[in-house]
């Protein structure tokens, strides 16, 4: 064996060796350091013959290549196994909760009036609204409902205490008061849906004192009563994500339309709690509508003569109840936090056509 | 308005059954809300004759009955009725009968070891009633084996109708049934309407007595008397007929006025004549008349209502409510029955003012049909002559009738273009005759509406009279054509900021909620409300009295609520209005949030107490969301009373508040019994700016190719300094330059001299179009330094 071969033979093991990464550092300076014993040696080539340097030199060469590699090679097994050693010591319980977020929630009446707002937006409507607190003259008188007109009786009206200036003014008992401001500003045609709170003098596990409305008003020169129902079928189709409805038709009355029309819609109830559309031997009341009376386009400055259209309305609450399942009205205004989480939509879940109205 | 089935057969000539009759009257807009239909609910319970009734051999209270229900052989019953005994008529349910009560199925039981096959019901196990006293005991003419209903008197279904109030002509059940034969079914039977010859005078005659020009409001007095007459109970059937629909038979006169009131329409009134003093007519009350009406109550009257008084006084409020002191009695043996025709509109005004909802009132309010006030008095004649005998006056009249007749110019051609569906002309025609309109052919039709139904007006109405007898359900639908080929945006800006405002409070972990908007006056009261102008009237709780002033003390109120249920913490929201008047338009959209209790708990890091800073980030990160933009306006210190006054501060745009935040203050957590603290904000949706349109392009890009500098400064500064101070100071050393200062840590107390606190800032550079040197960097590190200083009389910490 040589003297390079005997060298090469103690370095590698002492590199194999080395505990730590000092101790292989004190090998390469005692190697390929300025003085180290390798690159003494290759300092000699230098003074060889041509022909000792051919033999001497790829030995030398090779020597220091194998070290630096067996030290660079080292290096890295000691740093791999210094980092497993420190991982395995910062290993937590990932079994503990996530850090706590607040997860909120949409109100299902805020969830459907985005639903409702997505599908009359197609069909060419868009969103009007109007005060609470509402002229009596708006709320009733200009909507053919006369002081001591019998449908009065029908409305259970919440009265707002007399002005100072000796005006009285009522909590709108429906959102057909936003027709009356939209036909007063706007020529047709008009296509608006008003959604909103309205007010009843009444209470009790279907009733409560506020609820929501949303009511449809379509003035042009040709809409009819099969324009009303169509715009009824598409709606509750998409709304309750259908293949199918069938309506019902029912005649009714209603001051500020002539003809007036109930609708039934063709359900299933057989199964309690649960409710399923287009198919059984159920009726579920859901919208009340009409041709509206010309009256009322004369006093909302419209010329009934020109122009016709119809208007259809129905609760907010009620169709959130029948879509989620949601049994009774009153604990959509306590706030209760176990029945928001419950009922509740998150954030994101935002009701589009294209995505979809709900999940 | 209800009526059964057999009274409705005696106008009507039809076979169809309770349910053929509903499902009509329903689809011609007599909407049906029941049937109560007692012989078919209790059809499987028989008359049984109770042969014998002996002591249970095992019980004290029990009875052991052999019962013939009609079968070969006698059953066993055991009863615990006190009243059960041989001899009597009773009913039975046979084993495998669901008894109503229970809804469970009757079966053969043994009850204290002796077989029990079958049950003698009461009223109250057939839901006829409350009494559980005792078996119903049947009359002993009742046949054993037939339907109990039918002994009962309950095989006549009862219909109730939801009547709109437009059909002042279908408050009668004669009404209805022409109603019914317009519609194909049945046949109308008249009735006999001739006259009864009077015999003699009428003693006590009618007059109208009203001002020139209020003539109107009672247009018609008839009346006539009869005399030598007996009063007692009305017939059975008559009984019969009106128990069913829930009216207390009183004695064959007043029946026969209920009666003819349900029956026709035709509301009437019958005085004793011997309480009469002198003649009878109609005229206004004087104010302050007081009449006592036949439900024993004085009532008041004004001017504007109108009485039937005689020399004396008032007898009655003319077409609302008789009067007691001359009401018919037993012992009446001259009755002077009154026809008459009132104003609808004072009508309905005087009955809502009294507080009086009488069967008169109702029909009057919607309109009788004027031509039936002489027919409605011969018919109330002919039955009283019929069930109480007496000799018939003369019929007195004063005024007359109305003119009621009006022609309608009906172009046909409105039914499809209104209506949606092709009817011949022919059929149009041949629809109103039924109903009872003339009806003149030509290009337009001429049409009169008959004398009963004043609700028809113009074109629409007979669109609707057509359509709803040809059948509403026969209307296609028909598509309305798109006004654009893609949706057009639906909603307004504003409208929008609502609806992120929610979408970004849910995403932050609040749970939106929707209050009632009003709220306890003494809350209201609290946040700058309360005021008479804002209290509802007539609210639907005494705690539910006042319009909310603001969204906070209804979620504060729904904190509490939860509180009391076990949550302590929670993050509530509410995005609705506020009321700052009792007048329309007064009221604004507010997007508020509150925090409350420590917020949630983890093993991972501390808890604090909800505070103001929450509060802030809450409404910057919510008002920004709405805006769709940045918001640079600088915080005041300082909120509305309802904040703690040095925890809350005041975001504003000239002039408008755009919202507040901060912690709330201590008495308004007490007063709504919060327990720990809580931070809310308000933000006035609609008070913040209409975004400025600049297209839809962004600026162009061109972020700086220069390195970045962030240089910190530690200023020790007098406590009352704020962060604005400091940092508004510093950022005015070089606007350009200066991209952002960040306030990144205050610290006061120990360490540190009395009233003064240390506020440190980092401030980072943007050059734009050279790199800063260290000799550039330090000459603006020494402006930011004497900016602040000068401002805020710090000084720069070493």
């Amino acid at each position: 064996m040589s003297d390079i071969e005997r060298l090469e033979r103690d370095l590698l093991a002492a590199i194999a060796d080395a505990r730590d990464e000092t101790a292989l550092e004190t090998i390469r300076v005692g190697t390929l350091g300025k003085k180290g014993s390798i690159s003494e040696r290759l300092k000699t080539l230098g003074s060889m013959t041509p022909d000792e340097r051919k033999t001497q030199g790829p030995l030398i060469n090779g020597l220091r290549d194998r070290v630096a590699e067996a030290i660079a090679s080292r290096k890295s097994a000691l740093g791999d196994a210094a980092l497993d050693a420190k991982l395995v010591s910062e290993r937590v319980d990932v079994t503990l909760p996530a850090r706590p977020e607040n997860q909120g929630t949409i109100h299902p009446v805020s969830q459907v009036l985005d639903e409702i707002t997505a599908i009359f937006a197609d069909l060419g409507f868009s969103i009007a609204d109007g005060p609470d607190v509402e002229f009596d003259d708006y709320n009733f008188t200009k909507l053919n409902i006369p002081p001591d007109h019998p449908a009065r009786q029908m409305h259970d009206t919440f009265y707002i205490a007399k002005q100072a200036d000796g005006s009285q003014h009522v909590l709108r008992t429906h959102t057909s008061p936003v027709q009356v401001r939209t036909m007063l500003k706007q020529k047709p045609p008009i296509r608006i849906i008003s959604p909103g709170r309205t007010y009843r003098v009444d209470s009790d596990a279907t009733h409560s004192p506020m609820f929501h409305q949303y009511e449809g008003l379509v003035i042009d020169e040709t809409a009819s009563l099969g324009n009303l129902k169509w715009v009824l079928e598409e709606f509750y189709k998409a709304f309750f994500e259908v293949d199918k409805v069938e309506l019902r038709a029912r005649p009714s009355y209603f001051p500020f339309t002539e003809p007036s029309v109930e609708w039934d819609l063709r359900c299933d109830r057989s199964v309690p709690g649960k409710i399923v559309f287009g198919t059984g031997h159920d009726w579920l009341e859901l919208a009340g509508s009409g041709m509206v009376n010309p009256r009322v386009l004369e006093m909302c400055g419209i010329d009934p003569e020109k122009y016709q259209g119809f208007a259809f309305g129905g609760g907010l609450d009620r169709l959130a109840m029948l879509k989620y399942g949601i049994p009774d009205i009153r604990p959509f205004f306590e706030s209760d936090l176990r029945w928001l989480r419950h009922y509740g939509f998150a954030a994101l879940d935002i009701p589009t056509l294209d995505g979809g109205l709900s999940r | 308005m209800k009526f059964t089935l057999s009274w409705l057969k005696a106008p009507l000539d039809t076979d169809a059954d309770a349910q053929t009759v509903a499902d009509k009257l329903t689809s011609i807009g007599l909407e049906v809300k029941s049937i109560e239909d007692a012989g078919a609910r209790l059809k499987d319970f028989t008359v049984a004759y109770v042969v014998s009734a002996e002591k249970h051999p095992n019980a004290d209270k029990l009875k052991l009955c052999m019962v013939d229900t009609g079968a070969a052989e006698p059953v066993q019953v055991v009863c615990g009725a006190p009243n059960a005994h041989s001899g009597m008529k009773a009913v039975f349910a046979k084993p495998g009968t669901i008894i109503p009560v229970s809804g469970a199925e009757l079966k053969i039981g043994t009850i204290r070891g002796v077989e029990s096959r079958g049950m003698l019901c009461s009223l109250r196990e057939l839901m006829l009633g409350e009494d559980h006293d005792g078996i119903i005991e049947l009359p002993a003419d009742a046949k054993v084996g037939e339907p109990a209903a039918k002994a009962l008197g309950l095989n006549d279904p009862v219909i109730d109708i939801n009547l709109t109030p437009n059909r002042g002509d279908a408050t009668s059940v004669y009404g209805i049934a022409r109603d019914l034969a317009a519609a194909g079914l049945g046949r109308l039977r008249e009735g006999d309407l001739s006259p009864v010859k009077g015999a003699f005078a009428s003693p006590i005659r009618t007059a109208l007595d009203f001002p020139a020009g209020s003539e109107s409001a009672a247009p018609m007095f008839a009346g006539r008397l009869i005399r030598g007459v007996k009063n007692g109970p009305s017939p059975k059937w008559l009984q019969d007929w009106l128990k069913a629909v829930g009216l207390r038979p009183i004695s064959a006169l007043v029946d026969v006025t209920n009666f003819l009131s349900l029956d026709r329409g035709r509301p009437l009134h019958v005085f004793d004549a011997a309480k009469i003093k002198g003649n009878l007519r109609a005229r206004f009350a004087t104010d302050g008349e007081e009449v006592v009406a036949l439900d024993g109550k004085t009532y008041t009257l004004d001017s504007e209502m109108v009485v039937i008084a005689d020399d004396e006084a008032a007898r009655g409020i003319g077409g609302v409510m008789g009067g007691e002191d001359s009401a018919c009695t037993e012992a009446t043996t001259d009755v002077f029955v009154e026809s008459a025709l009132f104003d609808p509109v004072r009508i309905a005004r005087a009955g809502r003012k009294l507080g009086i909802n009488s069967d008169a009132r109702y029909r009057f309010e919607r309109g009788v049909d004027p031509e039936f006030v002489l027919p409605g008095l011969e018919l109330a004649t002919k039955m009283i002559l019929n069930f109480c005998g007496g000799e018939p006056s003369e019929i007195v009249v004063a005024g007359r009738v109305p003119d009621w007749r009006r022609t309608i110019s009906f172009d046909t051609a409105r039914v499809k273009s209104l209506g949606g569906i092709d009817v011949p002309k022919a059929e149009i025609a041949d629809i109103l005759k039924r109903l009872g309109f003339t009806v003149e052919a030509g290009e337009t039709m001429k049409v009169v509406p008959p004398s009963w139904r004043g609700d028809v007006a113009g074109s629409a109405d007979l669109v609707e009279e057509v359509v709803r007898i040809h059948g509403l359900d026969k209307v296609p639908s028909e598509p309305l054509p798109r006004t654009s080929v893609v949706a057009r945006t639906a909603i307004s800006p504003a409208q929008r900021r609502l609806r992120v405002a929610k979408r970004a409070l849910a995403a932050r972990g609040f749970h939106e909620t929707i209050n009632f908007s009003f709220i306890p006056r003494a809350q209201a009261a609290l946040f700058g409300g309360g005021d008479d102008a804002r209290q509802v009237e007539n609210p639907i709780a005494a705690d539910l009295d006042a319009m909310r002033p603001s969204v906070l003390p209804s979620l504060l109120a729904a904190a509490q609520r939860n509180q009391a249920r076990g949550f302590s913490d929670m993050m509530l929201a509410e995005v609705g209005a506020q009321f700052q008047s009792g007048m329309p338009e007064a009221q604004s959209n507010v997007a508020a949030g509150i925090r409350v209790g420590v917020g949630a708990r983890g093993w991972s890091k501390s808890t604090h107490p909800a505070d103001a800073f929450d509060a802030k980030a809450d409404m910057l990160g919510v008002l920004e969301a709405a805006m769709g933009a940045s918001m640079t306006a600088p915080v005041k210190p300082g909120a509305a009373a309802w904040y703690h006054p040095g925890r809350s501060g005041t975001l504003a745009l000239r002039p408008k508040v755009i919202a507040y935040f901060g912690e709330i203050h201590p008495k308004v957590l007490a007063a709504f019994d919060i327990k720990g603290s809580a931070a809310a904000f308000e933000i006035f949706l609609d008070a913040i700016p209409e975004p400025k349109s600049k297209g839809k392009a962004r600026g162009p890009f061109a972020p700086s190719p220069y390195q970045p500098v962030e240089r910190d400064f530690a200023f020790l500064v007098d406590t009352k300094v704020s962060g604005e101070d400091v940092v508004k100071a510093a950022r005015g050393a070089d606007r350009a330059l200066i991209e952002k200062i960040d306030v990144f840590d205050v610290y006061e107390g120990k360490g540190m001299p009395e009233g003064k606190k240390s506020l440190a800032i980092s401030v980072r550079l943007q050059p734009k179009d050279k790199t800063l040197t260290d000799a550039e960097i330090d000459v603006l590190a020494q402006k930011i330094v004497d900016a602040v200083t000068k401002a805020t009389g710090g000084t720069l910490r070493s």
